[in-house]
């Protein structure tokens, strides 16, 4: 493996995260990708992507900004942040990736609240970022959805999708991320 | 990757065309974007696309705007306007001017991907249905056979010309070039097109099988003709007979036919009602008649009959400047029926098929890019799944202890080795030609290639 192919999740919060919940998180990554996994802070989101009159942050805006300020070599690096995100067009979204591309982002903002907006518990609110965290990043290594509903890589267009899809990609989508990330290799 | 189409994002805001299209490809769809209404036009006009996605709002050209000349524009791909300001009137001016749905932004994500999903599942049913229909059928058209030479276009309106009437037509042609796929489309195109069309290969089958076959039989005709059957002849009534492989018929059954030909009727064998013909007939063959005459193994006055509009198909190799045209082509049909998002043949693959000979023509060439889109692991088909580079492009050097064959030597002892390679399975064998079964068992007949060897 490329020494320098790595996983970069990085915090971009306006508020404080838990580290050990993101340590596990990490753990969890690296497992699944089988690829050196790291944890880091940076200062974000950048201010330029808040759009005010929606008091929500422009993902589109945030994954141009990772690309420039923390994006290098072949490492995928992946935003969680603590604000709401949304594409112009849709009333929110749980995160956005380039697909075969160095970025991605995910946000708590929707994960952190249950159907009936009260505090989700722990254990669940990690669950749902886990598996959001590796649906983007499989994005990143070219993984569009899929039409398996227990897949990770189904389409999540509520937090209720979230919690009914598995924790891992199905057996196809799995195969397809060993050639994706072989691929991926060889061109590196 | 499962490609489930192509979207076309219109709207003058760069954000708003960016982070629509990463989502959609995010959900495995190929999303290009346009930032105002002729850009889009344009862009319509190089290649179709399955939605468009268009912003009511924009300056110069609005969205109702790029509704309405899209529309007319092919293939008439279902429009979805998007606006922020949503009015009765507007939604309804969408609607009436033949947009498929409005969205109001923002929508939910659910909208989006149940609305873009639901038009992919409809559009890809329809395809199938299309498809399994024309197979079904068998009702290829002249638009199926694709050619930009224009020897080949010459040929193609001399049998659209054809088609229009009852004439007896003669297709030439190596194997492989698509005498059965014309043979439909005259069909298709003739006023007999609401009545069957029938073929025959005549070389699959021994004289009196044959006999049978094409005049039908009564009841004790022969030895286990417990009942009587209609022959191709009559099968054929209202429509088109097509007799494949003509060249090799017996001399027995090439006056058979000559007779019925001439006074348009027959008898089943074994029968003595008197039938009349009412069948177009179309002939076709990969020999050269007119040597065939010459040497006495074809009757000249059969051959006349025969010939009255003989249409003259190229082998591939004299127009290969429709290769790229047709492997697009095959590409595009692949892509559907096996549901992989297959765009194009790389530079150094095209190349390749360029410098190949194709001795079994199309049908070699769909053979090679069939096996191309099932290994295929990307959108774009590299040599590495074109077999044929190792085996067929790269010319080996004559070897020294064989230096006098001949071109029918190599032809057979290239067959048997393939024969022996796929154990005798005259299908598999046949497909690794790159040319059909019959046309296999002519050559093994020819060659007087049998299974000992």
């Amino acid at each position: 493996m490329d020494a320098e192919a790595e996983i970069r999740l990085t915090w971009i919060g306006r508020g404080d995260i838990d580290p050990d919940l993101l340590g596990r998180v990490r753990c969890q990554v690296e497992r699944i990708f089988d690829r050196p996994t790291n944890l880091r802070v940076a200062h974000g989101p950048p201010e330029e992507a808040l759009d005010r009159k929606r008091g929500q942050y422009s993902s589109t805006k945030i994954l141009r900004w990772i690309v420039t300020t923390l994006a290098s070599g072949s490492n995928k690096v992946l935003g969680i942040t603590d604000v709401d995100l949304f594409i112009p067009v849709l009333t929110y979204v749980f995160g956005e990736a380039q697909v075969r591309g160095a970025a991605a982002v995910v946000s708590l903002a929707r994960l952190r609240v249950t159907y009936n907006q009260r505090p989700a518990p722990p254990p669940l609110m990690e669950a749902r970022l886990l598996k959001e965290c590796l649906h983007e990043l499989g994005h990143t290594f070219g993984l569009v959805h899929c039409s398996d509903s227990a897949c990770l890589m189904s389409r999540s267009n509520s937090v209720l999708d979230v919690d009914l899809k598995g924790a891992q990609f199905c057996r196809d989508c799995r195969q397809r991320l060993w050639g994706l990330m072989d691929e991926e290799r060889e061109q590196s | 990757m499962k490609f489930r189409g192509s979207i076309l994002v219109v709207d003058d805001e760069e954000i708003v065309r960016d982070s629509l299209a990463s989502w959609l490809q995010e959900d495995g769809y190929r999303a290009d974007t346009a930032a105002d209404g002729p850009t889009a036009l344009a862009k319509l006009t190089q290649q179709p696309y399955n939605i468009l996605l268009v912003d009511l709002k924009m300056p110069g050209m609005d969205g109702l705007q790029v509704l309405a000349q899209a529309k007319t524009l092919p293939p008439d791909a279902p429009v979805i306007i998007m606006t922020a300001y949503a009015t009765v009137d507007t939604a309804v001016q969408a609607m009436k001017q033949g947009a498929y749905d409005y969205l109001v932004k923002p929508f939910e994500p659910e909208e989006l991907s149940l609305m873009v999903g639901k038009l992919t599942n409809t559009q890809a049913l329809r395809r199938e249905n299309i498809l399994l229909r024309k197979a079904l059928k068998h009702q290829y058209e002249f638009k199926d056979m694709v050619s930009k030479s224009p020897k080949m276009e010459a040929v193609f309106q001399l049998a659209r010309t054809a088609a229009k009437s009852s004439s007896t037509v003669l297709i030439l042609g190596e194997s492989g070039t698509g005498k059965d796929l014309l043979a439909r489309a005259i069909h298709a195109e003739s006023p007999r097109r609401d009545g069957p069309f029938v073929g025959v290969s005549c070389v699959a089958l021994t004289e009196t099988l044959l006999e049978s076959e094409l005049f039908g039989y009564e009841k004790g005709a022969f030895t286990g003709a417990a009942g009587g059957a209609r022959g191709k002849f009559e099968l054929a009534a209202g429509g088109t007979l097509f007799l494949d492989e003509i060249g090799d018929i017996s001399l027995k059954l090439q006056l058979d036919l000559l007779r019925v030909l001439d006074a348009r009727e027959f008898r089943r064998v074994g029968g003595t009602q008197v039938i009349k013909v009412d069948a177009r007939i179309i002939a076709a063959t990969n020999r050269e008649l007119k040597k065939l005459v010459e040497s006495g193994t074809f009757r000249e006055d059969l051959y006349y009959r025969l010939n009255v509009i003989p249409v003259t198909l190229l082998p591939l190799r004299d127009r290969k400047e429709d290769i790229p045209l047709l492997a697009e082509h095959f590409l595009a049909q692949f892509s559907t029926e096996m549901q992989k998002p297959l765009e194009a043949l790389s530079t150094e693959a095209l190349e390749i098929l360029m410098a190949h000979g194709w001795p079994g023509n199309v049908r070699e060439l769909r053979n090679v890019l069939e096996r191309g889109a099932v290994l295929a692991r990307g959108p774009i088909i590299t040599p590495l799944e074109l077999e044929l580079a190792q085996s067929d492009v790269v010319p080996s050097p004559p070897g020294p202890a064989e230096p006098a064959d001949s071109l029918k030597d190599v032809e057979r002892k290239h067959i048997i080795s393939i024969l022996k390679q796929h154990h005798w399975n005259i299908t598999r064998s046949a497909k690794a030609l790159g040319i059909d079964r019959v046309t296999l068992y002519n050559k093994m007949k020819r060659y007087q290639i049998r299974e000992v060897e």
